[in-house]
Order: C-alpha cells, then structure tokens, then sequence
C-alpha cells in the first residue's frame, strides 16, 4: 500500500446548523469544530438532536441553515456569492465516500454475503478492481475478527458481527472522517463489547471518529472530547474528564444522573 | 434420571404423582383420525371424476388425441408462446420504467405515470386490442422528425402493424400497467435503511437502484409477477379477435369447422394452457430460490433434492434390515 493512500484524517466543522422538521426545531444553532485525528462523543436525551447533527454532517439531512465542512470543503453545498447552493447528488455522492457512517440498525445488504457486503463500495465508486476490492474486504474483516465470516450473508450473523461487517464496510473506501449512530444500541448486552472494541481500534489509527452513543463508560475511556447535545443546542463540551465527572450545568448532572 | 426407577405406570388412579419413567420416553405424537377419513372422502370423489372422464363418450378421447398434436393447434401454441414471451418481457421492462417515474422526484414523470397507469387499467384490454386493429383506419402514416415540423422518416401504418404486432402491443400496453404496480410495490418493500445504506457509501445512483435496491425488490416483484404472467398466458386467446390464430383462435376455428369435435377441441386447448402455466411455475420456484439468497438462513431443499433424499434413505432402509 502507497503511502498517499492511507487514511488522512478528516476536520469537521459545523456553522451555525439548524434543522426543523414541522414547526419541531431539531437543531438550534449548533457549531463544532472536531480536530483531525479526535475523538469526539456525542450524548444527550432522546431528541435532543444528536442523529440529527450526524446525520446532516455527510448531508443524509439537509441543513435549513449553516454548512458544515469536511476539510475545509463545505458538505453537500457550495458557496456562490453570500448564500449557499444546493450541489448535484453526483457531487454529493462522491464527497460521502471520504465520510464513512456506521448506523444503529447496521443496514447491510441482505442479498450480499459479508465479503461482498464490505466490497461493494469500492467497486462500484471505481476505487478498486473487484478482485482488489475482495482482496480488502477479506483483509477488512480479518481486522474486525470476522475472518471466518466472509461468506455468511448479515442473516446468518449474531447483530454484533454485523455491525462488525458494518464498520468494515465503512472503513473500505478510506475515509477521513467516520460517523457512528448509536452502534450498540440495536444489540444485546452481551454483544456491545465486542463493537465498542471494534471502534477503540479504530480510534487508536488515528481517524477522526464522532460517535452518538449512550455508553457513558465507553466515551469517558475512547473521547477526546464530549458533547452534549439538549433541545438542539450544544448544552456543555470537553474532555470526558471535565463533562462527565465535573459537569458544569445542571442539566448535565440531571442527564448523567439518569444514564450512569 | 436413574434407570433403576421404576414405577407401575399404569396406574390411572395416581393423576398428580410425577411418574419418572414417562418423562425418559419420547412423547406420543398426537393422532389425526380426522385426516384419514378426509384422505378416505378425497379419493372416493377423485376416482368418480376420472371414472367420468374415461367412461363419458362425450369427451372423444380418441379425438383428443387426433387434435393434440395436430399441426394447425402446434402452430397456434407457437403463436401463443410467442407473443405471451415478447409481451411478457416488454411489459416488465415498461412496467419498471413506469414504476421508476412513479417514484421519481420530478412532479412531471409522476403525473406522466399515474395517469398511463389509470388510463390502462381503466379500459378493458379487448377494447384496447380492438382501438389499435382499427388504428390505421384514424391515422395512415405515422412519422418521425421535428414535432408539428418537417418528417424526416414516413411509415404506412398498414405494413406496420401486422397481426402479430398489434397482439403484442396490445398485450404490452395493458400489462405494463399492471407491471409498474408490482415492481413500485416491490421497490417500496426495500427497507429506508438499504437506500440510505448505499447513499452514505456514494454508490452512484443507478447503481444503488441495480446492485442495492432492484435485487431486494425482485424477491417480493416475482410470485407477483408470474401471477400477472399466467393471466397473460391466458389473455392471449383474446388476440383471436385481432385475426391472429393463437392457441384458442386455432381451436375456436377448427371448432366451427368440426362442430362435433368442440368439446375434445376445448380440451386441447385446456391441457395445453395447463402444460404453460405448470411450466412457468415450475420456473418461478427456481428463480425464487436464487433470488431468496440472503432472506433466510438455509435454503429448503427443492423437490427434486427431496424426492433423491427420500429415495436414498429408503434404499438404505431396504439394503439392511432390521
């Protein structure tokens, strides 16, 4: 592997985003700025916005408001004069591919086994050959512990194999930036360890990670830095040390009182 | 559990005592006396129908096989065959067109659709087989070039539309309708989650459609599909009245030639679309198969696998006696 292809981890930044759906305001004028390399965790209550947020930041949802920027490079839009411009799905696509994004119920192709699963991407954005794709994929898998899995297809898998074979597929098209929406909360207790694991790998090479979870013991050993997220507003952020042990608002205490 | 318990299981009057044995024995199967008397009442009533069928003379089994084969039906089972295959094919494809505008985002091509769709599933398809033999009586020439503009290529609707042609416009036009229903209906079965799945990965858009979406669809698009198919096998015989001799319009015919033959006529006709629609549903479970990868987690054996598997197991048993 050449050194111009490994992994370039990503920054992110978010303007100034708001979001309704209805006359329900999902995001109220949110900014982050997330360091190349981090990691960054985000808790809060049910609604307050979190999927929301990650969703809009490789533009699954449209922004009302504000941008937000990968790099530098603003996400789904473009600037043209003093607004912002709506960008063809073409363009939209093909900056998705350095963002990768792992989702609570692990949406693996059924129709595909989990070899096929992880290289479907690559193949079809023209990254890679199939034979190089597969080549990956297997090399992918062996990574997240599932080297005797590649021909199973998601069905035959336990939920934590297939978010698992989720993350491979993510990680397949080397992205900068990856995106987890609450990754175990579709699992079974006894299942979470071996994802969260999955993901503290990950942290350890160095990509940017954002992560929306409920697991208050996972953020304080993997973040960087902790946010947290109420009623669409950034409520309190910083290291887990400061956010989750001596939280400054109150609303932070009420919160973590309630999860640990 | 000891082997050296022992109690007198057969003692009725001890109802609530754990009786140890039992529980070391495979348990009864419950019986279906019920089941036996039905199978009993079945084939007493199948054997009177077959006894019918052989010892009526008013079916002239003799003739039946004098028309089986007979040349002039194998010509319009070809005809049959041809034109529900050549229907069949393009009414899936216009059928995913129109599913695919339905769906789109642009108001245009939705309206475009749903209105093709109500129109053609308003108007009987006899009517719409009629409209277009008479087609060439409203317009003479049809021709390509610049809208209300000069034509650059003229053709006589005559020498376009033959027989054939018409049948199997007809068919097409009045089944593509019904088609976009099915496969819109199979596209809307594919989980959100699988589009933004492939959306988040930046698999471009036809691709997420191809690879993604459409094999997921087909599984829930084929039993539908066939259904509509073996309609179509059967709505054929209406391409009679457009002059084409299909496998009804040639038995129809003969039938009017030979008055006294149309019962063993009708019966050509009626075993032939049997052989049809058995063949394509025989064709339908294998593609359901293929298309089933992934949806459970180990595939029933097909009956073939099944009949092998019995016939093995009652070799062996047979081979060593107990």
């Amino acid at each position: 592997m050449t050194t111009d292809q490994d992994v370039r981890p990503a920054a992110v930044e978010v303007h100034g985003a708001v979001k309704s759906f209805g006359a329900h305001t999902v995001l109220d004028g949110i900014d982050l700025t997330v360091a190349a390399g981090k990691v960054t965790v985000i808790i809060g209550p049910s609604g307050s916005g979190k999927s929301t947020l990650l969703r809009a930041i490789n533009h699954l949802e449209k922004l009302d408001q504000g941008y937000v920027s990968v790099n530098g490079e603003p996400i789904g839009v473009r600037r043209l004069g003093d607004r912002f411009k709506e960008l063809p799905e073409r363009a939209i696509l093909a900056q998705r591919r350095h963002i990768g994004f792992v989702f609570q119920n692990f949406n693996l192709f059924p129709h595909l086994t989990a070899v096929q699963n992880v290289a479907e991407a690559p193949v079809t954005t023209g990254a890679a050959t199939r034979s190089e794709a597969l080549e990956q994929a297997r090399a992918l898998l062996a990574g997240v512990g599932l080297a005797d899995k590649e021909d199973a297809y998601p069905r035959q898998l336990s939920g934590g194999q297939q978010q698992r074979v989720a993350i491979a597929r993510a990680i397949a098209q080397r992205p900068g930036v990856i995106l987890f929406d609450e990754p175990t909360s579709a699992l079974d207790p006894e299942l979470v360890g071996e994802v969260l694991s999955a993901i503290k790998d990950l942290a350890s090479t160095g990509t940017t990670l954002i992560i929306v979870t409920h697991e208050i013991a996972f953020a304080r050993e993997v973040a960087d830095e902790v946010v947290f997220l109420d009623g669409g507003r950034i409520v309190e952020q910083g290291p887990p040390s400061q956010v989750l042990d001596q939280p400054r608002h109150a609303r932070t205490r009420e919160f973590l009182s309630k999860v640990l | 559990m000891p082997p050296t318990a022992h109690t007198d299981v057969s003692t009725p009057d001890a109802p609530a005592a754990p009786v140890p044995d039992a529980a070391a024995r495979r348990v009864i199967p419950l019986r279906h006396p019920g089941r036996w008397i039905a199978t009993i009442v079945v084939l007493v009533l199948l054997a009177q129908v077959a006894h019918g069928l052989v010892t009526n003379q008013f079916y002239q089994w003799g003739r039946f096989a004098h028309y089986f084969f007979d040349p002039a039906v194998l010509d319009g089972l070809v005809i049959t065959i041809y034109v529900t295959a050549a229907s069949a094919v393009l009414a899936l494809a216009g059928g995913t067109v129109l599913a695919l505008a339905r769906l789109s985002r642009s108001p245009v091509l939705q309206a475009v659709s749903w209105t093709y769709i109500w129109l053609f599933r308003s108007v009987p398809l006899i009517v719409v087989l009629l409209f277009l033999y008479n087609f060439s009586a409203l317009y003479q020439t049809l021709s390509i070039g610049i809208p209300f503009g000069p034509a650059f290529i003229t053709f006589g609707v005559t020498a376009l539309a033959t027989d054939t042609v018409i049948a199997i416009l007809g068919l097409t036009l009045h089944e593509s309708a019904y088609a976009a229903e099915i496969v819109r209906a199979g596209i809307l079965s594919v989980d959100q989650g699988q589009h933004e799945a492939a959306a988040a990965l930046g698999i471009p858009r036809y691709l997420q459609f191809r690879r993604i979406v459409l094999p997921q669809a087909l599984r829930s698009v084929i039993p539908n599909y066939v259904n509509l198919l073996i309609g179509l096998v059967k709505s054929t015989s209406l391409v009679f009245y457009v002059s084409l001799l299909d496998l009804f319009g040639t038995v129809q015919s003969l039938g009017s030639t030979y008055p006294g033959d149309i019962v063993p006529l009708l019966l050509v006709a009626t075993v032939w679309y049997v052989i049809l629609t058995s063949v394509v549903s025989i064709v339908q479970y294998y593609v359901e198969r293929r298309f089933a990868r992934g949806a459970l987690r180990t595939l029933p054996p097909t009956p073939l696998q099944r009949l092998r598997r019995g016939f093995t197991q009652l070799r062996a048993r047979v081979a060593v006696p107990r």
